[in-house]
């Protein structure tokens, strides 16, 4: 699926996780901020990966500032995210869930 | 009725687009936790927050808390979805805001089922309540209260209430005593739950506290709560005295020498114990031992 228009979900408070998804051309690209990223910083892109993936995103640039989001969280801010770059943001997709 | 003798002394507010209070909610013992996706969550953020507690619901323990969702009221674009999204999930209870009468109950209700249905999930497996937050609401709480198998309690909710009522909240609560008395009423006659509302001035404890000894004078199961450091003053309050757990500790003794006899009457000092005194009994045990006030053996170790 192509993304439609720029969308951002989450915030930058603590435990929480912001990201911004706009048209790419290449693949995936990630901008990645977070005081673990050494430790976390794969785990965090494969649970974003792994969303845009169930959502057939092929090619997206994935800006992403961490401020210590727990896995269901950054699952839960790419989900709307996704939802709301594909214009879908009143429709669920049930499956992603 | 769906209610059980669960104890539901506390059940605290969390806004449901925020990942840190969700995340710690399970820390504090509280007995029921309530996710809020309506009027803590901005309007934009609808979305976020559906999304954000479903996931929270897929990973994070939460203990034996019962788990509830306040829903976006049946007016709102959100409100199928959120049902969708939480019978999904596999949520305990789903709390309606602003209910009016028994038919919203109903329309709920269906939709859950279709829910239910549709994701398989065991139909009746999630269980209602309601919240009764205007004069409308109070005047049908026993048709609300008993629509359906489903519902585990009604609560008030004062806020929209006493502005319903042209009036506000004061003091010593006497605006909300005909509202507190007939949804107590209503969720005892139809064997449900009946929680107060919330005290929202934090800084004033001994108003809270006076408060809470109110409705546990009246007879409610609890009371909602915005913030953990209202859970402890609660269950203070809500424990039995050393004496109400030694007498209850005796019928049980009582009841289980009846047994053993092979008699149907149960007896204590040459005195006959009726049913109403067993009933409780048990919930004074099942309170001491929610508040650690006995041991494994059954012995009193409060202060």
């Amino acid at each position: 699926m192509e993304i439609k228009q720029t969308a951002m979900a989450g915030t930058l408070e603590s435990s929480d996780l912001q990201i911004v998804l706009s048209q790419g051309t290449k693949g995936i690209e990630f901008d990645l901020t977070s005081d673990v990223a050494k430790q976390f910083g794969n785990d965090i892109k494969a649970t974003i990966k792994s969303v845009l993936d169930a959502y057939d995103i092929e090619n997206a640039s994935v800006k992403v500032v961490d401020k210590g989001a727990l896995t269901p969280v950054i699952k839960a801010r790419a989900i709307t995210a996704a939802q709301r770059a594909l214009d879908l943001k009143d429709q669920p997709n049930w499956e992603v869930l | 009725m769906a209610a059980d003798e669960r104890l539901r002394r506390t059940m605290m507010f969390v806004p449901g687009n925020n990942p840190g209070l969700i995340k710690d909610a399970g820390i504090f013992g509280v007995d029921s936790i309530m996710f809020d996706l309506e009027d803590a969550v901005n309007m934009n953020e609808k979305d976020s927050a559906r999304y954000l507690v479903y996931e929270a619901l897929q990973t994070f323990d939460y203990g034996n808390a019962e788990l509830v969702v306040r829903i976006n009221g049946l007016d709102t674009p959100f409100y199928e979805n959120d049902i969708k999204a939480m019978v999904k999930a596999g949520i305990d209870v789903i709390r309606l805001p602003k209910t009016e009468n028994a038919d919203m109950i109903h329309e709920l209700e269906n939709l859950v089922e279709a829910a239910e249905k549709e994701f398989g999930r065991e139909v009746g497996s999630t269980h209602l309540m309601a919240a009764i937050e205007s004069a409308m609401g109070v005047v049908n709480a026993y048709e609300i209260a008993s629509a359906s198998d489903r519902m585990i309690g009604i609560a008030l909710s004062a806020e929209d209430y006493t502005t319903d009522m042209k009036t506000h909240r004061y003091p010593d609560g006497q605006e909300l005593l005909y509202a507190r008395n007939a949804i107590l009423h209503a969720a005892r006659a139809a064997k449900i739950a009946a929680f107060d509302t919330v005290f929202t001035n934090l800084d004033d404890e001994e108003g809270f506290i006076r408060e809470t000894k109110l409705i546990h004078q009246l007879g409610f199961d609890g009371k909602s709560l915005i913030n953990p450091r209202q859970i402890a003053p609660v269950n203070k309050i809500y424990a039995p005295t050393q004496k109400e757990i030694l007498n209850a500790q005796n019928v049980m003794a009582a009841i289980e020498e009846a047994k053993r006899k092979g008699s149907g009457v149960i007896a204590m000092n040459g005195q006959m114990v009726d049913r109403p005194v067993v009933l409780r009994a048990e919930r004074v045990m099942m309170l001491a031992k929610a508040n650690n006030l006995i041991d494994a053996e059954g012995n009193y170790i409060g202060e």
